[in-house]
């Protein structure tokens, strides 16, 4: 009993991290329709971006915390204005082809850099972070995954349902042409969505490098790993990312603590496809509404 | 002179010429009405003044738009929403995943970080039917309501001009005549300068101070409301009443040979 419970705790604080992973992708595609190929990448550059200023600059955790998030903020900003603008009104496959060079790029630009060897954060997590009930442990950087996802989920929520900005870019996601007779600013729309998407993929490639230590070719195959979360989830839901990170991770542990850990990878693939057969749209997916 | 739009061309995607010079001119706090069939071009004249023909691979290619002395042919919808010319479009376009609520504060959009309760109070004091439906989604509602909420999304914008496509479009009688009426009482009591373009001539010209015909992407005809309901081929031809005022029957299968080309 003792190792079901620790296999269902470990499961669900590796899925809490990919659903994290996966709500900055989300957060693109429901704002433009654009499936960000790059998305592994941009965790991989919040990592390394944290790994310089901790051990080269040694800044304070903290400090590095905050201006790691201010430069993927800005560098989301960017790569919108130098890459996206550009492409605006033309067909999204177009769009969606650049993504994958620009996850080219970043990857090339990463590896003349840094190379592609293992590198790791110091280890400074206190340990009081760990959490024990009997046998079943937590480790202290799941839980503060928990504790810095829950806090990014709380604010965007705040941000989507209450805020006129974040209010304005539901509408951009909902009807485009209805926005823009209305005079919001798409192109910032745009721009804003890939600031916080690149922004929360830079907070979860930290933590996933805590866990399994910097290395480009690793945080991007995590990119990848999004697919079957946002597609499970729904791919314009933030709650169903993060139900749907859940699930996943759930199932990889379940299987390759009980099955074999060679099925771990494909299990949560076959479930995958016998949702969709019920549910097209993904678990929380929004249904086209269609009037008759 | 708030609008003046003179002589202008519309082509789409370089080759496909939708208006042939049309002229037309926009007194402030006034309801102007554009008739015509459909295919006519009244919607892309709308288009050419908000700025949206652009994003549907339009432009201006002749001609001038001059808005408050300044000219906004072929500006984008950004600038010229800012500059006062809001366009409600055609079929009743909500953010179906908003709320009502939600819907309105979009209005805001050019006027961001300022105080929108009040406004939010006048759109549910001309439309009360939306106050009771603040909280639920859009894409849930009735054309009816979705009509009022199209137009008082616009008027949270505080527009000084407002351009109106076919709002009776797929409506019951009784709720076009409500809407109508409500159209009226914007534009009396806001000041509102409004275009109205209507496939309903009749409710059109009951309300607007002037008027113009579109055919084939050219202004034919043009006059004060009073005058065009009187004119007998507006009367036979778009309110559906024979030239001696009578309701036009059917039986009378010949009529069309009386239609007058006006090019």
């Amino acid at each position: 009993m003792d190792f079901f419970i620790q296999l269902v705790v470990n499961g669900l604080s590796v899925g809490f991290i990919y659903g994290i992973s996966a709500m900055g992708f989300v957060m693109i595609f429901k704002s433009s329709s654009v499936l960000n190929f790059a998305h592994g990448e941009l965790l991989a550059m919040g990592a390394y971006i944290f790994l310089v200023l901790v051990t080269w600059v040694e800044l304070p955790v903290y400090a590095a915390f905050l201006l790691t998030m201010a430069t993927c903020f800005s560098l989301g900003f960017i790569v919108e204005r130098l890459f996206l603008r550009p492409l605006i009104g033309e067909p999204l496959i177009f769009v969606i082809m650049l993504t994958v060079g620009l996850a080219a790029m970043f990857k090339g630009l990463i590896l003349l850099i840094w190379g592609g060897n293992l590198h790791t954060f110091p280890d400074f997590l206190p340990s009081w972070l760990s959490l024990n009930w009997g046998s079943v442990a937590v480790q202290p950087v799941y839980t503060l995954a928990l504790v810095v996802g829950t806090i990014f989920l709380v604010l965007f929520g705040i941000f989507f349902k209450f805020s006129s900005q974040g209010i304005y870019m539901r509408s951009v996601a909902d009807n485009q042409r209805a926005a823009l007779s209305l005079g919001v600013n798409v192109k910032k729309v745009f721009a804003l969505s890939w600031a916080i998407a690149a922004l929360v993929a830079g907070m979860s490639g930290i933590i996933l490098g805590i866990i399994n230590g910097v290395n480009v070719h690793d945080l991007s195959a995590i990119g990848l790993k999004v697919f079957p979360v946002v597609i499970l989830g729904g791919l314009d839901s933030i709650g169903g990312a993060i139900v749907g990170g859940l699930i996943i991770g759930l199932l990889e542990t379940l299987t390759g603590g009980y099955i074999s850990p060679s099925l771990r990878d494909v299990v949560p693939y076959i479930v995958l496809v016998f949702i969709l057969m019920v549910k097209p749209y993904g678990l929380f997916g929004q249904v086209e509404i269609e009037r008759v | 002179m708030l609008l003046a739009v003179n002589n202008i061309s519309v082509v789409y995607s370089d080759v496909i010429q939708v208006l042939k010079g049309v002229s037309l001119s926009v007194e402030k706090g006034k309801i102007i009405s554009l008739l015509g069939s459909n295919g006519s071009g009244k919607t892309s004249t709308l288009k050419a003044i908000s700025g949206l023909l652009k994003p549907e691979n339009g432009k201006v290619t002749d001609g001038e738009i001059i808005f408050q002395g300044r000219h906004i042919q072929n500006q984008s919808p950004e600038i010229i929403t800012r500059m006062g010319i809001i366009q409600v479009l055609e079929g009743r376009q909500p953010f179906k995943y908003l709320t009502i609520e939600e819907n309105l504060r979009v209005g805001t959009a050019i006027r961001p970080n300022k105080s929108y309760k009040d406004d939010l109070e006048m759109v549910y004091n001309y439309f009360p039917a939306l106050l009771a439906r603040r909280r639920a989604r859009a894409g849930y509602c009735s054309g009816g309501e979705l009509q009022m909420l199209v137009i008082g999304r616009a008027l949270m914008a505080k527009p000084e001009l407002l351009l109106l496509d076919e709002p009776s479009l797929g409506l019951a009688p009784l709720i076009v005549r409500e809407i109508f009426g409500i159209i009226k009482k914007i534009n009396e009591e806001q000041g509102a300068t409004i275009v109205l373009v209507e496939q309903n001539a009749n409710m059109a010209l009951q309300i607007a101070h002037y008027g113009y015909v579109m055919e084939n992407g050219k202004i034919v005809m043009e006059g004060r409301a009073e005058e065009l309901v009187e004119n007998p081929d507006i009367k036979e031809f778009y309110l559906g009443m024979a030239a001696s005022g009578d309701m036009r029957a059917y039986r009378d299968v010949k009529s069309y040979r009386r239609r007058k080309r006006w090019l």
